[in-house]
């Protein structure tokens, strides 16, 4: 496919140019993906308490879209922050005020260069793809951390407190999940985690892992900072929390960031435990013939949409968590079942229990090739 | 090898970019009026009467300290994690006497409520 760059160009620069060209092809539709994750938002929360969600800008220039009322709130939204004023207050230290929305969208958007959506769709296919992924969720945090302390606010700071404390109690939990998944799959390398779960629906690690998927899932929620974990952001208590300073564009990257991330959250949730862009119908006879023209990256955007109506639907149901509550289902819950499945875990693959861990594991596979 | 990396480091570039975009954006477009009432730190309608950063609970500070213990020792499952399906039953009971360990830590610090926020 791009055959023609590298004819009329030296290797370095061809190279990097087609680098590029994946990364844009990646954040553009990513974007807009985060665009309308938000009308989705309003849409469906809207309709499970009985009300029609934004309805007022259409795009009826496009024909057949004027159907879809609303459909132009998220360009109408951009539009609007674009020429909100952004006021920095006068107690704030200004440099930190400003670079904080950055360093938050900038690991929100990095994370991405190593999700993989087919077994050949991939900006970057690395061997220490997860460590990355942790790597720059965890950088995330100081993005929130800096805005917080920068705005010199007595809600931001508040906030920022939780946040931290909040973050870094369900990385733990997030942390030994995913141990859990390396020693299910034995490779930090993503494409292979998916391909270590080859076979059926029940090959997946759903089964074996199921209370890790839980703790997984429920633990991006918090990372995320969604409800039933916003303790951070609390409107009804600390107004809106660390970007209570923050206006227009400023306001619109921590925006952009959160989004980003729960949609990231969505698609390691696929990648690690429901067999990625593996077809659930693989294995299967008649149904895996009639489906083989679907291409495999519509299966991986089928799973995370799962995901993502998920993230909604908490949103709509519960009742935001008291703080003390938070930690304790971190701390007194989540690591105490991550600690003895992982040991279960361990003792499922010293048996070799099938089907998941009976054959011989991709990497020695790969070794031996 | 090294060139598997090299979309990382672009991508982190662009990252940031995206953000110095957006943060520019917002200044050369929106308006800017300042008003001393309109940049006063937020405070429901009150004056600030003093400053933001006040003391702070300890247990924040003992959360963090326990995080560095509970990350370290993920840090150290991680390698262990991604033979042990190569491995047999001595790498399982080595990493499963550290587990013991861990968890007498985790037993006494429960004990001890630092877990508690009342």
């Amino acid at each position: 496919m791009f055959d023609i760059v590298y004819q009329y160009l030296p290797y370095p620069l061809a190279y990097s140019l087609i680098i590029l060209i994946k990364i844009v092809l990646l954040v553009v539709p990513l974007m807009v993906a985060v665009a309308y994750y938000t009308l989705a938002e309003r849409k469906i929360i809207g309709f499970m308490q009985i009300r029609i969600g934004p309805n007022r800008v259409n795009l009826s220039i496009i024909p057949g879209l004027n159907l879809l009322r609303g459909f132009g709130q998220p360009i109408a939204d951009a539009f609007k922050l674009m020429f909100k004023e952004i006021i920095i207050p006068t107690n704030a230290n200004r440099y930190l005020f400003v670079i904080a929305p950055t360093l938050s969208i900038a690991p929100a958007l990095a994370a991405w260069a190593v999700i993989p959506f087919s077994e050949t769709l991939w900006v970057a296919n690395i061997n220490a793809g997860l460590l990355y992924i942790l790597a720059m969720t965890s950088l995330g945090v100081y993005g929130i951390l800096i805005a917080g302390w920068a705005s010199n606010s007595k809600y931001a700071f508040l906030s920022t407190m939780r946040f931290a404390a909040q973050i870094v109690s369900y990385e733990i939990a997030m942390g030994f999940s995913l141990v859990g998944v390396l020693m299910a799959a034995g490779s930090l390398n993503l494409s292979e985690i998916v391909a270590a779960q080859q076979g059926s629906v029940f090959h997946w690690f759903w089964i074996p892992l199921f209370p890790l998927l839980m703790i997984y899932f429920i633990s991006g929620v918090a990372e995320t900072n969604r409800s039933p974990f916003d303790v951070a952001e609390g409107e009804s208590e600390i107004v809106a929390g660390f970007h209570v300073e923050y206006s227009g564009m400023l306001f619109a990257a921590f925006f952009l960031a959160e989004y980003a991330n729960m949609i990231l959250v969505a698609a390691l949730t696929t990648l690690l435990f429901l067999g990625g862009w593996l077809s659930p119908f693989q294995g299967m006879g008649v149904l895996e013939q009639w489906t083989a023209w679907i291409p495999a990256p519509f299966w991986m955007f089928a799973k995370m949409s799962i995901f993502m109506l998920l993230f909604l639907w908490f949103r709509a149901t519960f009742p935001r968590y008291r703080y003390d509550q938070i930690m304790r289902l971190g701390w007194k819950v989540f690591i105490p079942i991550t600690l003895v499945w992982i040991v279960v875990v361990g003792l499922f693959i010293l048996a070799q229990l099938p089907p998941w861990f009976d054959s011989t594991p991709i990497t020695t596979a790969l070794a031996s090739r | 090898m090294l060139e598997n990396y090299l979309p990382i480091l672009f991508f982190i570039f662009f990252g940031l970019l995206v953000g110095a975009v957006v943060s520019i954006l917002g200044f050369v477009l929106g308006s800017h009026h300042p008003d001393p009432e309109k940049n006063s730190p937020y405070e429901c309608g009150f004056e600030a009467f003093e400053d933001a950063r006040m003391k702070m609970d300890v247990r924040y500070y003992l959360v963090a300290i326990l995080f560095i213990l509970f990350d370290l020792e993920i840090a150290f499952l991680f390698p262990w994690a991604v033979i042990l399906r190569d491995a047999g039953l001595f790498e399982f009971t080595a990493m499963l006497i550290f587990l013991i360990i861990l968890t007498i830590g985790f037993i006494y610090e429960w004990k001890k409520g630092a877990l508690e926020w009342e």
